[in-house]
């Protein structure tokens, strides 16, 4: 048995469908990571370690361990111990979001400490507020350059979404898995989903790569 | 309940005796691969380079899942049937060896051209050259990244439990069905890991120490290699 185009064409709008599920979670899960890495990377850096040690301790010990495990932690624990009832949808964009958030908050990490002190002291001799030292010194400067780098986990975690089958979100590549095992064929929708990432994320690579060599990679 | 909690522990400790063998093992096929794709991408052969290219591209461009999947349902309908156990070595291993690809062709452009030119003119070949010369040099700058590619290896081979491979994150799944219990079994898995990462972490950075030592380039040279 080898490849069929006619099968191929058959099954392709479902998994476009899937896919337009991909993008949808790619891009929830990527808002949720900027804000979320963003309050991260702020309390990281206060002056009270009450509120730097957990932050430091959360970005650290979601990097070093799973996202898939991560997932499962959330969907079995902390959503039934919070008596919360999301969908798998809802958990998984949540937990994807909350992943990428530690790896997020290093790169504004980054970005915060590019912005030269001699920012901060004259925001404070301005008498400025530490809110407003923030929002109209530190980072206007820091997240222009940053933005690359944020760009390429977005498209790391466009690739990470599979993960999410595994708590049962019909993304691509559960929808393949389920054509599948209706059809018994396998060769066809598993390799329009392999195709269709790589559709997607090469040229928006090529593009990030250019945008970097055009304002600088700064982190 | 002492026997159960034995039990329980005994499971997540074979579970990550599989971890450990899966990462090992397409940590080694990752290396191999990485080194051949990434002096490959330097090569003056056009073809050569564009087969490199073409790996890397391919592999960096789909995810590591998708790959798995792919290997274990689609291949045997081209009539290879691999193992889950090859099949999840395989695929995290050539995935890895991608990005791992870039971070040697990263850091061996990385080392200055006169190195280049001082070893040609003291008559090595290009075997010594490579070997005593650029390779020394660019091991260093590629430890931090490698050692972060083998982290998140380390953390990619819990996909291996969707295809079937009794690893760490499978044996948290069969106790949970089992026991039940998902907070203390969750927690646990995830302790593992930490732990398993974090002494990962700390190997590599006493490694990259002392492979700087006598080096007067010290950490200066660490590649950035975004991980996409």
């Amino acid at each position: 048995m080898t490849w069929d185009s006619n099968f191929a064409l058959e099954i392709l709008p479902q998994i476009l469908q899937a896919l337009a599920l991909t993008i949808l979670i790619t891009f929830l899960g990527t808002a949720i990571a900027m804000l979320l890495g963003l309050l991260l990377a702020i309390l990281r850096r206060s002056r009270r370690r009450l509120v730097s040690l957990p932050a430091h301790a959360l970005v650290e010990f979601v990097r070093d361990t799973p996202l898939l495990v991560q997932l499962y932690f959330l969907y079995f624990v902390i959503l039934p111990d919070l008596r919360l009832s999301f969908s798998a949808l809802v958990t998984g964009i949540i937990g994807i979001g909350i992943n990428y958030s530690a790896y997020t908050a290093e790169v504004y990490r980054a970005g915060i400490e590019g912005v030269p002190r001699g920012q901060w002291e004259a925001a404070r001799a301005l008498n400025f507020s530490p809110g407003r030292v923030w929002t109209s010194v530190v980072l206007p400067q820091a997240i222009p350059k940053v933005i690359p780098a944020l760009g390429n986990y977005l498209i790391a975690m466009f690739k990470d979404t599979p993960i999410l089958a595994s708590i049962g979100v019909v993304e691509m590549l559960q929808r393949a898995e389920l054509i599948g095992s209706e059809t018994f064929r396998y060769l066809e929708p598993m390799t329009l989903v392999g195709g269709l990432f790589l559709l997607l994320s090469y040229p928006s690579s090529r593009l990030l790569a250019r945008l970097e060599a055009r304002f600088g990679r700064a982190y | 309940m002492q026997g159960v909690l034995g039990q329980a522990l005994n499971s997540l400790l074979q579970g990550a005796a599989v971890t450990l063998e899966v990462t090992v093992l397409a940590g080694a096929l990752a290396l191999g691969v990485a080194i051949a794709a990434g002096l490959c991408r330097l090569s003056r052969s056009l073809l050569v380079r564009g087969c490199a290219a073409l790996y890397v591209e391919v592999l960096r461009g789909t995810s590591a899942l998708v790959v798995m999947f792919w290997m274990y349902f689609a291949l045997p309908f081209l009539g290879v049937q691999l193992t889950a156990l090859q099949a999840g070595v395989l695929a995290l291993g050539l995935s890895y060896g991608a990005y791992g690809a870039e971070v040697v062709r990263g850091a061996i452009r990385h080392v200055p051209k006169s190195q280049w030119e001082g070893a040609v003119a003291l008559n090595m070949k290009p075997a010594q050259r490579m070997l005593r010369v650029i390779m020394p040099q660019a091991v260093i700058a590629m430890l931090p990244p490698m050692g972060n590619l083998l982290v998140d290896l380390l953390k990619a081979t819990s996909l291996v439990s969707l295809i079937t491979l009794s690893d760490l994150t499978f044996h948290g799944r069969l106790l949970q069905n089992s026991i039940g219990r998902p907070t203390e079994v969750f927690l646990a898995v995830l302790a593992t890991y930490f732990v398993m990462s974090y002494t990962l972490t700390i190997g590599v950075r006493r490694l990259e120490a002392r492979f700087s030592r006598g080096m007067d380039i010290g950490r200066r040279a660490a590649v950035r290699v975004t991980v996409t």
